[in-house]
Parts: structure tokens; sequence; C-alpha cells
């Protein structure tokens, strides 16, 4: 390489909580599984570890070490069980706390600062999506406190998720309510894009609003804040029930509450979000979900463990990749090769990079739904 | 040959491979009377199944069939094939111990060998002995050089034509045959139980793309270099082809916490390279690759043993691959990191590849029901893993092979004949005790 190595670099990592730095042997697995390699990216996890043991220069572009999704194939697969998402954020945070983020996870970062969500919208208009529903506001008599992800307050596509929820929630007759303004961003792709205080603070404001309210049960309508929820809240003095929709929504089905028509008979695939998937290992209740509306199920050849990652996590929802470098379009074209008329998914992200890739592949006759707009759409 | 079962011997072996015969073989050299319980229908293991062995490149038949015969035809063992051990007890300072011969459907004196019943049987099944390349009959001679020559027949598939029963010249075949129950009695036990491989790996690892003919496992590998192999040559399963390109996937499974097995298999960066100086024979032209995490040559010639591996032009890259899918033509698709060229991500395409799959410990590790201890890495365990592996935590209990955890058939020789030795000293020391009491 004709660098020297800066030893130090080490030691920050594993300060910074990258403690599987060194447990890694090299085996090269987590870049021959990575989803970069379906579209020639140049992010090399073996790579990125090897130049932090050693404290090389190279990692820190942002398509290298900001090209990771966190989509846990890796990690899962790993023989050596390094959390590499773990190393990974702990050498973004190295970047990112010297000013290093990349431009557009800047304003993403200053806007959670200011605003209480990525999308530099006013926090304000945090229940702009309800607009014309009956949403319940949230109180210590309510079962659950409906937790909308960010990108379904405001990207008006993602609206339409939370919007269909919400009715599915109200003709189940299930207990709940939202807080809206008071909310601020779980913090999951903060801390994932390594701005560590950012994401404390944002916990520290989520976890008091807990408290304050009484909050026993959340739904999230997102497995990102699924995620952060149940894995780094905890550690936090978080103390609570935590339910992504889609395992509600098979719940309920099961239960007979949902009056829906079971007579869809489009062909439905579903595409397992990673978050809800691989790193909550959610595989089967939105299969449940998907069923109960009487859809003919397409299998997808890369499901479950094996599912495509639609590139969003990570703070990739954020920033620009070129459309021959999309998994979603690999993902959309997949679906659609098929024969799915339908492709559904469990995850605000995912339908925003799909629905992206399906209008640049012109696949009119695709439709992308997230499960609560399924079966919202089959509501007798 | 194979002696009707008596009801006392000095030491019961269970396991008839390679540790279980060495075992059986010297402690009868040395005046004990043995019993060898094997669960498969011939003695051999896995050892008779393979095609060479390292680092010599001797015939794996030519000299498995010798300890074999050796051991069937010495006047102080019995070798009770297809039968497993479903119960011991220890009863008067020895061991009672009830095994189950299971059904073969042929009287085993009466059966000569001829195959008459094979030949005339109208079913065909895949030859797990060929590495599910071959057919074979329901009722058969398990494979060649099998010992004892003595025909068995598969129930499950078996149409009950009754052609074999007809045929059969000394009217060995027992259609109606049902399991036996024997007992008998010894004063120590050997467990030589063996290990099994990773088997599930490949849909662990690679999920669908898994399931294609051409990515086989190092056994089926094994018998497609055989000398009385499924083909005699080696091609490709799909589609008959003789292979241009093969590769080897080192660390199927092994050291691998995540698929929970921390520990190194031990044989197969030897054995790869093996098939892998096999093939360069076989097929002069193809290309060969072996992908590696770390190349563990440390026997005696192993590493003069790899580099003229390399020497012969065996390519070794240093990546874990996966297995992502096929092409139309049925290659394996591999993708990898180019880590040494620092070519970054790659992906290949291979006519044939071999998953050098985890070695695990048996099924029935242990059917003694003493509950032997074992070792953290699911194996038996040894009291003194230094000074005499083979001794296990029960009083009597000894043990040798890959039942102990993975090892080359070099160790496993020399375990089984530590075994034989400790089984020996104990036996001896038992019987210069009952002199001095009486």
């Amino acid at each position: 390489m004709g660098q020297t190595p800066f030893i130090e670099v080490n030691q920050a990592i594993v300060e910074s909580g990258g403690v599987d730095l060194n447990a890694c042997m090299q085996c090269g697995l987590c870049a021959a599984v990575c989803p970069w390699r379906e579209v020639a990216g140049e992010f090399l996890p073996r790579l990125m570890i090897r130049q932090g043991q050693l404290g090389l220069e190279g990692y820190e572009s942002d398509d290298v070490l900001f090209g990771c999704t966190t989509c846990n194939k890796c990690v899962i697969n790993c023989p050596r069980e390094v959390d590499i998402i773990g190393v990974m954020r702990a050498m973004r945070s190295l970047v990112v706390e010297s000013g290093g983020a990349p431009e557009t996870l800047k304003a993403v970062l200053g806007s959670c600062h200011a605003n209480g969500n990525p999308w530099s919208e006013p926090r304000e208009k945090r229940m702009a999506w309800s607009e014309g529903l009956e949403v319940p506001a949230f109180t210590p008599d309510k079962e659950h406190l409906l937790f909308v992800c960010c990108t379904s307050c405001y990207e008006q596509r993602s609206q339409k998720i939370a919007r269909s929820l919400v009715e599915l929630l109200n003709r189940a007759g299930v207990s709940y309510g939202v807080l809206g303004p008071e909310q601020n961003c779980c913090g999951e792709s903060v801390r994932k894009i390594g701005d560590e205080a950012l994401f404390q603070k944002l916990a520290k404001a989520n976890l008091e609003m807990f408290q304050a309210h009484g909050v026993k049960k959340i739904i999230t309508t997102s497995p990102h804040c699924l995620q952060t929820f149940s894995r780094d809240y905890p550690a936090l003095g978080g103390e609570y029930q935590v339910i992504h929709s889609s395992q509600l929504l098979a719940e309920l089905a099961a239960a007979g509450r949902l009056p829906l028509s079971a007579s869809d008979g489009r062909k439905v695939a579903y595409h397992d979000p990673c978050y809800l998937g691989r790193h909550g290992g959610v595989f089967d209740p939105p299969r449940a979900a998907i069923s109960a509306c009487g859809v003919q199920v397409v299998e997808l050849e890369r499901e479950k463990e094996f599912s495509l990652c639609c590139g969003g996590g990570g703070g990739r929802v954020w920033m620009e990749t070129p459309p021959e470098q999309r998994f979603s379009l690999l993902r959309v074209q997949e679906a659609a090769a098929a024969g799915a008329q339908v492709l559904a998914t469990a995850c605000p992200y995912c339908v925003s990079l799909l629905e992206d890739s399906r209008k640049t592949a012109g696949l009119e006759d695709l439709r992308i739904m997230e499960i609560s707009e399924l079966l919202a759409e089959n509501l007798g | 040959m194979n002696h009707a079962p008596e009801n006392h011997y000095d030491a019961l072996v269970v396991g008839g491979g390679i540790a279980g015969l060495q075992a059986a073989l010297d402690l009868a050299e040395q005046g004990f009377r043995v019993a060898v319980v094997e669960e498969d229908a011939s003695v051999g293991g896995k050892m008779i199944r393979l095609s060479k062995v390292f680092p010599t490149l001797d015939c794996a038949s030519c000299i498995t069939t010798p300890k074999m015969a050796a051991a069937a035809h010495h006047p102080r063992i019995s070798l009770l094939t297809y039968s497993r051990l479903a119960g011991l007890e220890r009863a008067g300072g020895g061991f009672a111990a009830r095994i189950e011969r299971k059904a073969r459907f042929v009287d085993e004196d009466q059966c000569i060998g001829c195959r008459q019943c094979e030949y005339a049987c109208p079913v065909l099944l895949p030859d797990a002995d060929q590495g599910g390349f071959a057919a074979r009959k329901a009722i058969y001679i398990p494979f060649g050089n099998a010992i004892p020559q003595v025909a068995l027949r598969e129930e499950e598939n078996c149409t009950f034509c009754g052609k074999c029963e007809k045929v059969c010249p000394t009217g060995a075949v027992d259609l109606l045959q049902q399991p036996q129950e024997i007992s008998l009695t010894a004063e120590a036990v050997v467990l030589a139980t063996g290990f099994r491989l990773m088997t599930d790996y490949p849909n662990r690892a690679y999920g669908p793309a898994a399931r294609q003919p051409n990515l086989i496992t190092s056994l089926q590998m094994e018998r497609l270099l055989a000398p009385h192999g499924p083909y005699m040559r080696v091609l490709r399963p799909s589609d008959g082809k003789e292979p241009d390109s093969v590769a080897f996937i080192q660390c199927a499974g092994s050291r691998d916490l995540n698929l929970g097995v921390p520990y190194c298999s031990r044989v197969c960066c030897m054995y790869a390279i093996k098939q892998a100086m096999l093939l360069s024979g076989a097929l002069p032209l193809a290309d060969l690759t072996v992908y590696y995490l770390d190349i563990r040559a440390f026997g005696k010639n192993y590493e003069q043993f790899f580099q003229n591996a390399k020497a012969m032009g065996v390519e070794f890259v240093k990546a874990k691959p996966v297995v992502v899918g096929s092409t139309a033509e049925g290659a394996v698709r591999l993708r990898y990191e180019d880590q040494e060229g620092g070519g970054g991500g790659q992906e290949r395409e291979h006519d044939l590849v071999v998953m050098s799959l985890a070695v695990l410990p048996a099924a029935e590790l242990d059917p003694t029901g003493l509950g032997v201890g074992l070792g953290a890495d699911g194996f038996l365990g040894s009291v003194s893993p230094k000074l005499a592996p083979p001794l296990t935590d029960q009083e009597g209990v000894f043990a040798a092979g890959t039942a102990l955890g993975p090892k080359d058939i070099v160790d496993t020789i020399v375990e089984a004949g530590a075994a034989a030795s400790q089984a020996a000293a104990y036996l001896a020391a038992r019987r210069a005790a009952g002199r001095a009491a009486a």
C-alpha cells in the first residue's frame, strides 16, 4: 500500500464503539455478500476494516465509508460474529465528529438538531399527514403510542402509509394515540451516520416524552424506529414494549378484528426490509398480514435473510446514488420478472426507494405498497 | 470370518471405521476378545469411501480393505454390522450391552454375496455410497469392497415383487426378517463413533442459490475421484460434461462462530489440496482454484504437499466466497473479494464447485447412555487431553478418532492405538486385581 500505519486510529475506533474491530480475521465474506456486489460498487467492508485496523487512509469517502446501507447481511454471515455495522459506525463517527460528514447528510443532521426530523421540515407540521382523519392524541388511558416515522409524517408518498394504518387501527378498534410535534426522530439513521451525540440527544428527548406520558406500548410504522427502540433505547433507560405495525396487523387479522374482503386476487411479492427481517428477525407476520386479504403470493428468490436491501439504510436514503447503482432498481425488476402486480413491503424507506426505481424502470403495471396500504384497500 | 457373537468380550468397540478397526485389531493382537458394533452395513467408515489419501496419495481402498479384512478374519474379533448399541449399563464391574441387529432381510450366514438378488431387483435408487451420483437397487451389496459381502434390502422402497427371493441360490432372502436384540458383556468400551459433515451449510450460507447440481460436497468429490467411482472418471453431475474449471471453498462452516463451529476441521486444507492434485491428473487442462482463509499444512510432509500443488499450477485465492447462483450452462457463480490482487469485488464461474464442509460430531456420538462428558466443541471430551487423549470421564470407557474431534487418518490411527493401549492396561490391571483377590 505504501502507506504508514497509524495505529492510534485503531485505538480511536475501538474507543468510539467499534469494539470488534480487531476480531476480524479478514476472510472477506462480508465483501462477497455485500449488496454493493450486485452493482459493482466500491464498498468493501473487509477493506474498510483492514484500513481501520491499520489506520490507513482511503476509507473516508462518501462511496466507501458512507456507502454502507447497514443492511446487516455481512453481520449475520460473519464467521467471527464481528459487529461490522458497529465498527463502521465508530469509523464514521470519527469522520463526522471532525466535520467530515457528506454534505447531504450534514443537512439531515442539522435538521434533526433544529426540527427533530431529518426532512428539513418544521416541527409544527409533524401532524400534516393526518389531515382530515380522526387520529386521537395519546393519553395515559390509551394502550399504544403510535410512533409515526418522520418520513411518513412529511414525505407525500409516505404519508399514505400512516393514513392507511390509522384507518385500519380505527376499524379494528385499537386503543392508540399519537404525540405529534412533541415527538423527535428516533435517531436510528442519525446514529448509523455516526453522529452519536445527536442520537443521544434525540433518544433522551423521546425517552423523556415516553416517561412523561406514561407510554407502555409503542407501535412503529418504520422498522428503523422499531430496531432503535428495541436495541438502543433500553440501554439508555427505555422500558416499554414495542411492535412494528405489520406485526400488529397480522395479530389483528388473525383475531378477525379487520373486516377484510379477502378477495384481492392480485399477485403480490413481499420485499423483506432489512431492519424488520435481518435486523429484527421478523419474517412471518408481514407475510401473514398480506395473505389475510386473499392475494396470490409470489415468492422472490432473494427473500428473508437473503433479501436484497433497497439501499436506504445507514443514511443512504438521503444520498445520491446513480440509477444504475440502485439496489431498489434491481429489486423492482426482480418483482416484475416474477410476475408480481404488487410489490408489498413494510418500511417507509423501502417504499420511497422502490417507488422511485419503479418510475425509473418505467414499470407502470407494478405497484409498490406498504402492507397497511394493501390491507386498507381491502377493507370491506 | 464373522464369528457368531458370543456372550462375553473383553472390549466392546462402538464404530467400525478406521479408528474402531485399528483399536479392535490392536486389542485383539494383545490377546483380548473384541466385539465391534457398526451401524452401517459394512465396516470401513468414511475412509473406505475416499479416493486417495494425503500426503502419500495411497489408494484409500488399498490400505483400508486389508484392515477391514484383518478385523473380519481375526479369531478374537466379532464384527456386528448393521447393528447399533441400544443400551449400555454397568454390571459386575464391567458393562452389559444391548445391541440391536437391524433387519437386513437377508440371512447373514446363508448369503454368499453372489448379487443375484441385486441383479434381479427392478428398483433403482440413488446410491449414497457413490455420492448419490449412481444408482443402486433396493436389495444390494453396499459396495464392491464392503465387508461383509452380505446383501441387505431397504424396506422403504421395496415393491415386494419377490424376484430377489426367487433368484437367491441359498434361500437367504427373508422378506419378513425382524430386527433382533442381543446382549453381551464387556469389561471395557472404546467409542469410535466418527463424524458427519455439515450438510446444511449450503442452504444456511447461500439460500436458494445452493440448489444446483454442480455444487457438491468434499465427500462427493472423493467418489468422483475414486477408482471405482460412479462414472469411473471426473464428470460434472448436471450434464456429464468434463469440467474445465473446478473450485474448492474452504472453511465451509468451519471456524464460523455464527454457525456454532468455532474450531478448525483440520482435514479440509489437506484433502482439498489432495483433490486438486488428483484432478490435475484426471483433468490436465482444467483450471483448479482453492479459495482459502489460511492453509493449515501442519503434519509430516504436509507443507511440501501444499508447495507441490502450487508448483503444479493449482491457484490459491485468499477469500471466503459466496455462491450466488448458476449460469445457463450450469456453472456455479461465486462472488469474492480479490484481497491479494487488490481487484475488489469479483464474480467468477466454475463448472464444478466443492465445499469443504465442516466436520461435526456424529449424530450418535455417545450411544452408551452413560453420559460421557463432551468437550466445548461438542465432540467427546477427554479428561487428559494432553497426556492421555483417549481417556473419557467414565471409567472403562475410552475414545478414539474423530469422535474426540476432527483429525486426519494418521492421527486417528495413532489415537486408536493409544486407546487400545489404555484399554489393554485397564483390562490387565483388572485381571491382576482379580487374581490378587482370588
